[in-house]
Protein backbone atom coordinates (compact mmCIF):
# COMPACT_ATOMS: atom_id res chain seq x y z
CA UNK A 1 0.00 0.00 0.00
CA UNK A 2 2.96 2.56 0.39
CA UNK A 3 4.02 2.55 -2.00
CA UNK A 4 0.50 3.84 -3.82
CA UNK A 5 1.16 7.41 -0.93
CA UNK A 6 3.51 9.31 -3.63
CA UNK A 7 0.23 9.20 -6.29
CA UNK A 8 -1.59 11.59 -3.76
CA UNK A 9 1.40 13.87 -5.80
CA UNK A 10 -1.54 13.38 -9.32
CA UNK A 11 -4.04 14.25 -7.01
CA UNK A 12 -2.58 17.35 -6.32
CA UNK A 13 -2.45 18.92 -9.73
CA UNK A 14 -5.94 17.21 -10.64
CA UNK A 15 -7.30 18.98 -7.49
CA UNK A 16 -5.55 22.42 -8.19
CA UNK A 17 -5.96 22.41 -11.85
CA UNK A 18 -9.68 21.60 -11.30
CA UNK A 19 -10.30 24.15 -8.71
CA UNK A 20 -8.34 26.72 -11.00
CA UNK A 21 -5.21 27.53 -8.66
CA UNK A 22 -2.35 29.33 -9.89
CA UNK A 23 -0.71 26.04 -11.50
CA UNK A 24 2.83 28.28 -10.39
CA UNK A 25 1.29 26.94 -7.02
CA UNK A 26 0.21 23.51 -7.41
CA UNK A 27 3.10 22.18 -9.73
CA UNK A 28 6.19 22.42 -6.92
CA UNK A 29 3.26 21.48 -4.49
CA UNK A 30 2.48 18.27 -5.91
CA UNK A 31 6.14 17.82 -6.55
CA UNK A 32 7.09 18.17 -2.80
CA UNK A 33 4.04 16.25 -2.08
CA UNK A 34 5.24 13.70 -4.12
CA UNK A 35 8.74 13.83 -2.75
CA UNK A 36 8.05 13.84 0.94
CA UNK A 37 5.50 10.58 0.51
CA UNK A 38 8.10 8.81 -1.19
CA UNK A 39 10.37 9.22 1.86
CA UNK A 40 12.57 11.82 0.94
CA UNK A 41 13.52 14.87 3.16
CA UNK A 42 12.46 18.46 2.16
CA UNK A 43 16.22 19.07 1.06
CA UNK A 44 16.73 16.49 -1.54
CA UNK A 45 13.21 17.32 -2.90
CA UNK A 46 13.99 21.00 -3.40
CA UNK A 47 17.64 20.07 -5.04
CA UNK A 48 15.77 17.12 -7.14
CA UNK A 49 13.66 20.05 -8.02
CA UNK A 50 16.33 22.62 -8.74
CA UNK A 51 18.21 19.95 -10.93
CA UNK A 52 15.58 18.97 -12.84
CA UNK A 53 14.43 22.69 -13.52
CA UNK A 54 18.25 23.16 -14.69
CA UNK A 55 18.02 20.22 -16.61
CA UNK A 56 14.93 22.02 -18.60
CA UNK A 57 16.56 24.58 -19.63
CA UNK A 58 16.50 24.08 -23.24
CA UNK A 59 12.42 24.46 -23.47
CA UNK A 60 13.37 28.32 -22.66
CA UNK A 61 15.05 29.06 -25.66
CA UNK A 62 12.49 29.66 -28.13
CA UNK A 63 11.79 33.32 -25.60
CA UNK A 64 15.39 34.39 -27.59
CA UNK A 65 13.03 35.47 -30.34
CA UNK A 66 10.78 37.73 -28.00
CA UNK A 67 12.98 41.15 -28.95
CA UNK A 68 12.36 40.61 -32.42
CA UNK A 69 8.89 40.13 -32.73
CA UNK A 70 8.29 43.23 -30.16
CA UNK A 71 10.90 45.53 -31.94
CA UNK A 72 8.78 44.74 -35.51
CA UNK A 73 5.49 44.52 -33.99
CA UNK A 74 6.34 48.27 -32.49
CA UNK A 75 6.49 49.20 -36.14
CA UNK A 76 3.56 47.22 -37.15
CA UNK A 77 4.24 43.46 -37.85
CA UNK A 78 1.18 41.96 -36.95
CA UNK A 79 -0.94 45.22 -38.95
CA UNK A 80 0.74 44.44 -42.05
CA UNK A 81 0.32 40.69 -41.82
CA UNK A 82 -3.58 41.35 -42.12
CA UNK A 83 -2.94 43.48 -44.97
CA UNK A 84 -0.82 40.81 -46.60
CA UNK A 85 -4.20 38.25 -46.02
CA UNK A 86 -6.89 40.65 -47.10
CA UNK A 87 -4.60 40.70 -50.36
CA UNK A 88 -5.47 37.38 -50.89
CA UNK A 89 -9.27 36.55 -52.39
CA UNK A 90 -9.12 32.78 -52.12
CA UNK A 91 -7.52 33.01 -48.64
CA UNK A 92 -9.55 31.80 -45.93
CA UNK A 93 -8.59 31.09 -41.80
CA UNK A 94 -8.75 27.59 -42.49
CA UNK A 95 -7.09 26.60 -46.01
CA UNK A 96 -3.85 29.53 -44.67
CA UNK A 97 -4.05 27.12 -41.35
CA UNK A 98 -3.78 23.81 -43.88
CA UNK A 99 -1.37 25.41 -46.06
CA UNK A 100 0.75 25.59 -42.57
CA UNK A 101 0.05 22.56 -41.19
CA UNK A 102 1.38 21.06 -44.40
CA UNK A 103 4.36 23.24 -43.55
CA UNK A 104 5.09 22.72 -39.97
CA UNK A 105 4.80 18.77 -40.78
CA UNK A 106 6.99 18.96 -43.57
CA UNK A 107 9.82 21.59 -41.56
CA UNK A 108 9.43 18.90 -38.18
CA UNK A 109 10.39 16.06 -40.48
CA UNK A 110 13.46 17.25 -42.06
CA UNK A 111 15.01 17.84 -38.16
CA UNK A 112 13.81 21.23 -37.90
CA UNK A 113 10.65 21.79 -35.42
CA UNK A 114 12.59 23.94 -33.12
CA UNK A 115 12.44 26.74 -36.60
CA UNK A 116 8.67 27.24 -35.69
CA UNK A 117 6.90 27.40 -33.00
CA UNK A 118 4.36 29.35 -30.43
CA UNK A 119 6.70 32.54 -30.24
CA UNK A 120 8.51 31.75 -33.44
CA UNK A 121 5.41 31.84 -36.20
CA UNK A 122 2.51 31.48 -34.23
CA UNK A 123 2.07 34.80 -32.63
CA UNK A 124 3.76 36.90 -35.15
CA UNK A 125 2.78 35.46 -38.36
CA UNK A 126 0.29 33.00 -38.36
CA UNK A 127 -2.36 34.13 -35.90
CA UNK A 128 -2.47 37.39 -37.00
CA UNK A 129 -3.16 36.07 -40.71
CA UNK A 130 -5.20 33.53 -39.76
CA UNK A 131 -7.70 36.12 -38.01
CA UNK A 132 -7.44 38.46 -41.10
CA UNK A 133 -8.11 35.87 -43.40
CA UNK A 134 -11.68 34.89 -41.09
CA UNK A 135 -12.25 38.58 -41.00
CA UNK A 136 -12.36 39.22 -44.63
CA UNK A 137 -16.62 37.73 -44.48
CA UNK A 138 -17.09 40.67 -41.91
CA UNK A 139 -15.81 42.13 -38.18
CA UNK A 140 -15.61 39.30 -35.48
CA UNK A 141 -16.46 39.56 -32.11
CA UNK A 142 -13.53 38.63 -29.63
CA UNK A 143 -15.27 35.29 -28.78
CA UNK A 144 -14.53 34.12 -32.41
CA UNK A 145 -11.33 35.25 -33.20
CA UNK A 146 -10.13 33.87 -30.05
CA UNK A 147 -11.42 30.66 -31.02
CA UNK A 148 -9.14 31.61 -34.89
CA UNK A 149 -6.30 32.51 -32.81
CA UNK A 150 -6.27 28.99 -30.56
CA UNK A 151 -7.08 27.54 -33.80
CA UNK A 152 -3.94 28.70 -35.15
CA UNK A 153 -1.87 27.63 -32.05
CA UNK A 154 -3.25 24.08 -31.63
CA UNK A 155 -2.54 23.75 -35.90
CA UNK A 156 1.29 24.53 -34.78
CA UNK A 157 1.00 21.79 -32.01
CA UNK A 158 -0.44 19.19 -34.21
CA UNK A 159 1.98 19.79 -37.09
CA UNK A 160 5.24 19.64 -34.96
CA UNK A 161 3.97 16.72 -33.01
CA UNK A 162 2.96 14.47 -36.12
CA UNK A 163 5.90 15.66 -38.21
CA UNK A 164 8.80 15.51 -35.80
CA UNK A 165 9.11 11.55 -35.19
CA UNK A 166 9.77 11.25 -38.97
CA UNK A 167 12.75 12.64 -38.28
CA UNK A 168 15.22 9.91 -37.44
CA UNK A 169 17.63 11.72 -34.67
CA UNK A 170 14.96 13.22 -32.65
CA UNK A 171 14.49 12.86 -29.08
CA UNK A 172 11.62 10.60 -28.85
CA UNK A 173 13.00 7.92 -31.55
CA UNK A 174 16.06 8.22 -29.98
CA UNK A 175 14.19 7.46 -26.31
CA UNK A 176 12.08 4.81 -28.36
CA UNK A 177 15.35 2.99 -29.28
CA UNK A 178 17.01 2.68 -25.99
CA UNK A 179 13.66 1.69 -24.00
CA UNK A 180 13.42 -1.25 -26.40
CA UNK A 181 17.34 -1.86 -26.74
CA UNK A 182 16.82 -2.74 -22.58
CA UNK A 183 15.15 -5.83 -23.87
CA UNK A 184 17.21 -7.08 -26.37
CA UNK A 185 15.07 -5.27 -29.16
CA UNK A 186 17.97 -3.97 -31.82
CA UNK A 187 16.51 -1.58 -33.88
CA UNK A 188 17.66 1.68 -36.06
CA UNK A 189 16.08 4.71 -35.61
CA UNK A 190 15.32 4.94 -39.63
CA UNK A 191 13.40 0.95 -39.05
CA UNK A 192 10.87 3.25 -36.30
CA UNK A 193 10.74 6.73 -37.83
CA UNK A 194 8.82 5.03 -41.15
CA UNK A 195 6.33 4.06 -38.87
CA UNK A 196 5.37 7.67 -37.85
CA UNK A 197 4.51 8.04 -41.17
CA UNK A 198 1.02 6.63 -41.66
CA UNK A 199 -0.02 8.91 -37.89
CA UNK A 200 1.55 12.03 -39.80
CA UNK A 201 -0.98 11.00 -42.64
CA UNK A 202 -3.86 10.58 -40.99
CA UNK A 203 -2.92 13.84 -38.76
CA UNK A 204 -3.36 15.99 -41.78
CA UNK A 205 -6.50 14.40 -43.04
CA UNK A 206 -8.16 14.73 -39.85
CA UNK A 207 -6.85 18.37 -38.80
CA UNK A 208 -7.52 19.59 -42.29
CA UNK A 209 -11.04 18.61 -42.41
CA UNK A 210 -11.45 20.03 -38.69
CA UNK A 211 -9.75 23.59 -40.27
CA UNK A 212 -12.40 23.34 -43.52
CA UNK A 213 -15.32 22.82 -40.86
CA UNK A 214 -14.28 25.59 -39.28
CA UNK A 215 -14.23 27.43 -42.47
CA UNK A 216 -18.15 26.82 -43.20
CA UNK A 217 -18.95 27.20 -39.13
CA UNK A 218 -17.73 30.75 -39.48
CA UNK A 219 -19.61 31.31 -42.87
CA UNK A 220 -22.50 30.02 -40.81
CA UNK A 221 -22.26 32.31 -38.11
CA UNK A 222 -21.80 35.06 -39.95
CA UNK A 223 -25.33 34.12 -41.96
CA UNK A 224 -27.12 34.00 -38.74
CA UNK B 1 32.22 23.95 -29.65
CA UNK B 2 28.95 25.83 -29.82
CA UNK B 3 26.26 24.71 -27.32
CA UNK B 4 23.71 24.48 -24.81
CA UNK B 5 25.48 26.68 -22.52
CA UNK B 6 25.76 29.61 -25.23
CA UNK B 7 22.38 29.89 -25.86
CA UNK B 8 21.14 29.46 -21.75
CA UNK B 9 23.83 32.76 -21.46
CA UNK B 10 22.06 33.97 -24.70
CA UNK B 11 18.39 33.53 -23.07
CA UNK B 12 19.76 34.53 -19.59
CA UNK B 13 21.04 37.57 -20.70
CA UNK B 14 17.73 38.86 -22.34
CA UNK B 15 15.66 38.41 -19.01
CA UNK B 16 18.45 40.04 -16.96
CA UNK B 17 17.54 42.44 -19.13
CA UNK B 18 14.31 42.63 -18.88
CA UNK B 19 14.93 42.62 -14.95
CA UNK B 20 17.09 45.57 -15.18
CA UNK B 21 14.34 47.63 -17.19
CA UNK B 22 12.04 46.31 -14.49
CA UNK B 23 13.02 47.75 -11.59
CA UNK B 24 13.10 51.34 -12.92
CA UNK B 25 9.76 51.26 -14.45
CA UNK B 26 7.40 53.06 -12.29
CA UNK B 27 4.33 52.46 -14.38
CA UNK B 28 4.41 48.94 -13.05
CA UNK B 29 2.95 48.89 -9.23
CA UNK B 30 5.02 45.73 -8.89
CA UNK B 31 8.29 46.85 -10.21
CA UNK B 32 10.74 45.17 -7.94
CA UNK B 33 8.47 41.56 -7.90
CA UNK B 34 8.52 41.64 -11.69
CA UNK B 35 12.37 42.79 -11.14
CA UNK B 36 13.02 39.88 -8.76
CA UNK B 37 11.28 36.93 -10.60
CA UNK B 38 12.90 37.60 -14.14
CA UNK B 39 16.42 38.36 -12.32
CA UNK B 40 15.87 34.94 -10.50
CA UNK B 41 15.20 33.05 -14.04
CA UNK B 42 18.32 34.59 -15.60
CA UNK B 43 20.53 33.74 -12.78
CA UNK B 44 19.23 30.34 -13.41
CA UNK B 45 19.26 30.26 -16.93
CA UNK B 46 23.39 31.68 -17.06
CA UNK B 47 24.63 30.23 -13.93
CA UNK B 48 22.27 27.51 -13.19
CA UNK B 49 25.35 24.82 -14.32
CA UNK B 50 27.38 25.57 -11.53
CA UNK B 51 24.28 26.85 -8.71
CA UNK B 52 24.42 23.68 -7.18
CA UNK B 53 21.16 21.25 -7.07
CA UNK B 54 19.59 23.14 -3.73
CA UNK B 55 20.27 26.84 -5.00
CA UNK B 56 18.48 25.95 -7.97
CA UNK B 57 15.75 24.32 -5.98
CA UNK B 58 15.28 27.40 -4.05
CA UNK B 59 15.06 29.71 -7.08
CA UNK B 60 11.96 27.39 -8.50
CA UNK B 61 10.27 27.85 -4.77
CA UNK B 62 11.00 31.80 -4.78
CA UNK B 63 10.32 31.90 -8.55
CA UNK B 64 6.58 29.82 -7.55
CA UNK B 65 6.66 32.33 -4.53
CA UNK B 66 6.11 35.74 -6.33
CA UNK B 67 3.75 34.10 -9.04
CA UNK B 68 1.56 32.69 -6.59
CA UNK B 69 1.35 36.04 -4.49
CA UNK B 70 0.32 37.75 -6.84
CA UNK B 71 3.90 39.87 -7.05
CA UNK B 72 4.34 40.39 -10.30
CA UNK B 73 2.59 42.92 -12.36
CA UNK B 74 2.77 44.78 -15.41
CA UNK B 75 3.97 48.38 -17.29
CA UNK B 76 2.44 50.12 -19.68
CA UNK B 77 3.83 49.74 -23.00
CA UNK B 78 6.13 52.12 -24.81
CA UNK B 79 3.55 52.34 -28.02
CA UNK B 80 -0.23 51.67 -28.72
CA UNK B 81 -2.13 49.86 -31.38
CA UNK B 82 -2.81 52.89 -33.74
CA UNK B 83 1.02 54.37 -33.77
CA UNK B 84 1.68 50.45 -34.83
CA UNK B 85 -1.09 50.61 -37.46
CA UNK B 86 0.41 53.64 -39.21
CA UNK B 87 3.91 52.39 -39.09
CA UNK B 88 3.03 49.24 -40.38
CA UNK B 89 1.34 51.37 -43.51
CA UNK B 90 4.67 53.53 -43.45
CA UNK B 91 7.31 50.44 -43.40
CA UNK B 92 5.30 47.94 -45.77
CA UNK B 93 6.22 43.72 -46.28
CA UNK B 94 9.82 44.30 -45.64
CA UNK B 95 9.12 44.99 -42.05
CA UNK B 96 8.86 40.57 -42.67
CA UNK B 97 12.33 40.39 -43.38
CA UNK B 98 13.78 39.85 -39.85
CA UNK B 99 11.25 37.93 -38.64
CA UNK B 100 11.90 35.55 -41.92
CA UNK B 101 15.58 36.32 -41.53
CA UNK B 102 15.43 34.37 -38.43
CA UNK B 103 13.30 31.57 -39.29
CA UNK B 104 15.83 31.41 -42.63
CA UNK B 105 18.93 31.76 -41.11
CA UNK B 106 17.90 28.39 -38.42
CA UNK B 107 16.67 26.35 -41.47
CA UNK B 108 19.14 27.21 -44.18
CA UNK B 109 22.37 26.91 -41.74
CA UNK B 110 20.76 23.56 -40.09
CA UNK B 111 20.47 21.90 -43.23
CA UNK B 112 24.12 23.38 -44.25
CA UNK B 113 25.81 22.40 -41.47
CA UNK B 114 24.38 18.94 -41.14
CA UNK B 115 24.54 17.55 -44.60
CA UNK B 116 27.79 19.19 -45.64
CA UNK B 117 30.57 17.15 -44.40
CA UNK B 118 33.53 19.31 -44.46
CA UNK B 119 31.20 22.17 -42.25
CA UNK B 120 29.89 19.39 -39.87
CA UNK B 121 33.48 17.86 -39.59
CA UNK B 122 34.40 20.70 -37.65
CA UNK B 123 32.45 20.17 -34.80
CA UNK B 124 31.64 23.86 -34.48
CA UNK B 125 28.30 23.10 -32.57
CA UNK B 126 27.03 20.91 -29.76
CA UNK B 127 25.70 17.52 -31.27
CA UNK B 128 21.52 17.93 -31.76
CA UNK B 129 21.93 21.90 -30.31
CA UNK B 130 22.90 23.63 -33.80
CA UNK B 131 19.37 24.40 -34.61
CA UNK B 132 18.97 26.46 -30.97
CA UNK B 133 22.45 28.23 -31.47
CA UNK B 134 21.65 29.37 -35.00
CA UNK B 135 18.39 30.29 -33.70
CA UNK B 136 20.31 32.56 -31.35
CA UNK B 137 22.10 33.78 -34.48
CA UNK B 138 19.60 34.87 -36.43
CA UNK B 139 18.09 36.93 -33.68
CA UNK B 140 21.60 38.28 -33.24
CA UNK B 141 21.41 39.05 -37.27
CA UNK B 142 18.25 40.10 -37.60
CA UNK B 143 18.26 43.08 -35.04
CA UNK B 144 20.98 44.15 -36.30
CA UNK B 145 18.90 44.35 -39.36
CA UNK B 146 16.47 46.46 -37.99
CA UNK B 147 18.64 48.76 -35.52
CA UNK B 148 20.49 49.47 -39.40
CA UNK B 149 17.16 50.14 -41.28
CA UNK B 150 14.47 51.27 -38.42
CA UNK B 151 17.23 53.09 -36.22
CA UNK B 152 14.96 52.41 -33.27
CA UNK B 153 15.98 53.72 -29.79
CA UNK B 154 18.95 51.58 -28.45
CA UNK B 155 16.91 50.16 -25.78
CA UNK B 156 13.82 49.50 -28.01
CA UNK B 157 13.86 45.66 -29.07
CA UNK B 158 14.69 45.31 -24.95
CA UNK B 159 11.68 47.29 -23.78
CA UNK B 160 9.45 45.06 -26.54
CA UNK B 161 10.73 42.21 -25.44
CA UNK B 162 9.68 43.40 -22.27
CA UNK B 163 6.10 44.10 -23.07
CA UNK B 164 5.96 40.34 -24.33
CA UNK B 165 7.33 38.77 -21.43
CA UNK B 166 5.59 40.65 -19.03
CA UNK B 167 2.46 39.94 -20.83
CA UNK B 168 3.29 36.21 -20.72
CA UNK B 169 4.10 36.78 -17.02
CA UNK B 170 4.51 33.29 -15.14
CA UNK B 171 3.72 31.24 -18.11
CA UNK B 172 6.63 32.00 -19.67
CA UNK B 173 8.24 30.28 -16.77
CA UNK B 174 5.42 27.25 -16.45
CA UNK B 175 6.66 24.47 -18.54
CA UNK B 176 10.23 24.53 -17.27
CA UNK B 177 8.28 23.93 -13.80
CA UNK B 178 6.07 20.87 -15.49
CA UNK B 179 9.15 19.40 -17.13
CA UNK B 180 10.54 19.01 -13.60
CA UNK B 181 7.63 18.17 -11.90
CA UNK B 182 7.65 15.14 -14.74
CA UNK B 183 11.09 14.09 -13.70
CA UNK B 184 10.57 14.21 -9.78
CA UNK B 185 7.01 11.86 -10.54
CA UNK B 186 9.48 9.67 -13.06
CA UNK B 187 12.39 9.60 -10.06
CA UNK B 188 9.97 8.84 -7.28
CA UNK B 189 8.23 5.63 -9.42
CA UNK B 190 4.47 7.09 -9.38
CA UNK B 191 4.67 6.26 -13.31
CA UNK B 192 5.28 2.41 -12.72
CA UNK B 193 2.65 2.33 -9.98
CA UNK B 194 0.08 3.79 -12.38
CA UNK B 195 1.35 1.66 -14.88
CA UNK B 196 0.43 -1.16 -12.56
CA UNK B 197 -2.59 -0.19 -11.71
CA UNK B 198 -4.10 0.11 -15.87
CA UNK B 199 -2.79 -3.51 -16.20
CA UNK B 200 -4.99 -4.68 -12.82
CA UNK B 201 -8.19 -2.61 -14.25
CA UNK B 202 -7.88 -3.70 -18.29
CA UNK B 203 -8.10 -7.52 -18.97
CA UNK B 204 -5.24 -8.34 -21.49
CA UNK B 205 -5.89 -12.65 -22.72
CA UNK B 206 -6.31 -10.91 -25.77
CA UNK B 207 -4.56 -9.02 -28.13
CA UNK B 208 -7.12 -5.95 -28.71
CA UNK B 209 -7.54 -5.13 -25.53
CA UNK B 210 -3.96 -5.15 -24.55
CA UNK B 211 -3.43 -2.80 -27.78
CA UNK B 212 -6.03 -0.68 -26.26
CA UNK B 213 -4.30 -0.69 -22.48
CA UNK B 214 -0.84 0.40 -24.51
CA UNK B 215 -2.52 3.58 -26.26
CA UNK B 216 -4.92 4.70 -23.34
CA UNK B 217 -2.34 3.75 -20.97
CA UNK B 218 0.27 6.39 -22.83
CA UNK B 219 -2.33 8.73 -23.65
CA UNK B 220 -3.32 8.60 -19.84
CA UNK B 221 -0.25 8.92 -17.76
CA UNK B 222 0.67 11.88 -20.67
CA UNK B 223 -2.39 13.40 -19.54
CA UNK B 224 -1.14 13.25 -15.97
CA UNK B 225 2.54 13.97 -16.17
CA UNK B 226 1.94 16.23 -19.22
CA UNK B 227 4.87 14.42 -21.12
CA UNK B 228 4.90 11.50 -23.78
CA UNK B 229 8.68 11.35 -22.67
CA UNK B 230 8.19 10.42 -19.17
CA UNK B 231 5.34 8.00 -19.95
CA UNK B 232 6.62 5.83 -23.03
CA UNK B 233 9.48 4.03 -20.51
CA UNK B 234 6.93 2.82 -18.03
CA UNK B 235 3.99 1.80 -20.45
CA UNK B 236 6.42 0.12 -22.41
CA UNK B 237 8.07 -1.84 -19.34
CA UNK B 238 4.64 -2.63 -18.25
CA UNK B 239 2.52 -3.06 -21.06
CA UNK B 240 3.73 -2.93 -24.45
CA UNK B 241 7.00 -5.43 -23.56
CA UNK B 242 5.95 -7.95 -21.94
CA UNK B 243 2.58 -8.28 -23.34
CA UNK B 244 2.39 -7.18 -26.86
CA UNK B 245 5.63 -7.73 -28.36
CA UNK B 246 6.70 -10.75 -25.81
CA UNK B 247 3.45 -12.47 -25.76
CA UNK B 248 1.86 -11.70 -28.48
CA UNK B 249 4.22 -11.63 -31.06
CA UNK B 250 3.69 -8.06 -32.22
CA UNK B 251 6.81 -6.21 -34.08
CA UNK B 252 8.23 -3.67 -31.94
CA UNK B 253 9.34 -1.28 -34.39
CA UNK B 254 5.32 -0.42 -34.93
CA UNK B 255 4.25 -0.82 -31.23
CA UNK B 256 7.27 1.64 -30.20
CA UNK B 257 6.96 4.49 -32.74
CA UNK B 258 3.37 4.66 -32.96
CA UNK B 259 3.12 4.16 -29.13
CA UNK B 260 4.97 7.14 -28.62
CA UNK B 261 2.49 9.04 -31.15
CA UNK B 262 -0.40 7.93 -28.91
CA UNK B 263 1.27 9.42 -26.24
CA UNK B 264 1.41 12.72 -28.05
CA UNK B 265 -2.74 12.76 -28.58
CA UNK B 266 -2.49 13.27 -24.73
CA UNK B 267 -0.50 16.36 -25.51
CA UNK B 268 -3.19 17.65 -26.82
CA UNK B 269 -5.27 17.53 -24.16
CA UNK B 270 -3.52 18.20 -21.11
CA UNK B 271 -2.71 21.78 -19.93
CA UNK B 272 0.25 19.48 -18.09
CA UNK B 273 1.72 20.60 -21.36
CA UNK B 274 1.93 23.95 -20.72
CA UNK B 275 4.57 25.11 -23.39
CA UNK B 276 2.03 23.77 -26.31
CA UNK B 277 -1.45 24.51 -24.68
CA UNK B 278 -1.18 26.49 -21.61
CA UNK B 279 1.56 29.78 -23.54
CA UNK B 280 0.13 30.37 -26.60
CA UNK B 281 -3.30 31.31 -24.55
CA UNK B 282 -0.79 33.79 -22.67
CA UNK B 283 0.87 34.58 -25.61
CA UNK B 284 -2.09 35.57 -28.13
CA UNK B 285 -3.66 36.86 -25.19
CA UNK B 286 -7.04 34.36 -25.19
CA UNK B 287 -9.73 34.71 -22.70
CA UNK B 288 -10.70 30.63 -21.97
CA UNK B 289 -6.94 29.26 -20.37
CA UNK B 290 -8.07 25.81 -21.97
CA UNK B 291 -8.92 27.25 -25.87
CA UNK B 292 -6.25 25.76 -27.35
CA UNK B 293 -6.97 22.12 -26.01
CA UNK B 294 -10.66 22.73 -26.61
CA UNK B 295 -9.08 23.57 -30.21
CA UNK B 296 -7.44 20.46 -30.36
CA UNK B 297 -9.75 17.78 -28.77
CA UNK B 298 -11.49 16.92 -32.19
CA UNK B 299 -8.11 15.64 -33.51
CA UNK B 300 -6.38 14.03 -30.96
CA UNK B 301 -9.25 11.89 -30.35
CA UNK B 302 -9.91 10.44 -33.55
CA UNK B 303 -5.61 10.08 -34.19
CA UNK B 304 -5.88 8.09 -30.55
CA UNK B 305 -8.21 5.93 -32.07
CA UNK B 306 -6.60 5.36 -35.92
CA UNK B 307 -2.98 4.95 -33.75
CA UNK B 308 -4.89 1.91 -31.63
CA UNK B 309 -6.02 0.82 -35.22
CA UNK B 310 -2.75 1.07 -36.64
CA UNK B 311 -0.99 -1.11 -33.93
CA UNK B 312 -3.37 -4.16 -34.10
CA UNK B 313 -3.90 -4.33 -37.67
CA UNK B 314 -0.58 -3.72 -38.74
CA UNK B 315 1.93 -5.03 -35.73
CA UNK B 316 -0.20 -8.36 -35.40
Amino acid sequence: MMHYLPLLGILVIVVGFGLRFNPMAVVPAAALTTGLLAGLDLATVVAKLGKAFTDSRIIAIPWIVLPVIGLLERYGLQQRARAVIAGFRAATAGRLLILYLLYRQLISAIGLVATAGQAQTVRPLVAPMAVAAAEKGGPLDDATADRVKAYAAATDNVGAFFGEDIFFAIGSILLIQKTLEAYGIALSPLQLSVWAMPTAVAAFLIHAVRLLLLDRALAKERRS
Amino acid sequence: MIGSQFVYAIVGASFAAYAWLSLFDRTNPRRFGNAAFWGLFALNLIAGTWLGDLANGGIVLALAALATFGLIGRGRPATDEETRAAEGERHGNRLFLPILLVIGIAVAGTLLYDYVPTLFGTGLFEKNRETLVLLCVGVLVALALAYAWLKPSPLAPVEEGRRLVDALGWAAVLPMMLASLGLVLADTGVGKTIGELVLTVIPTGAVLPAVLAFTLGMALLTILTGNAFAAFPVIATAIGVPLLVQAHHGDPAIIGAVGMLAGFCGTLLTPMAANFNVVPWALLELKDPNAVIKAQVGTALPLLAVNTALIYFLAF
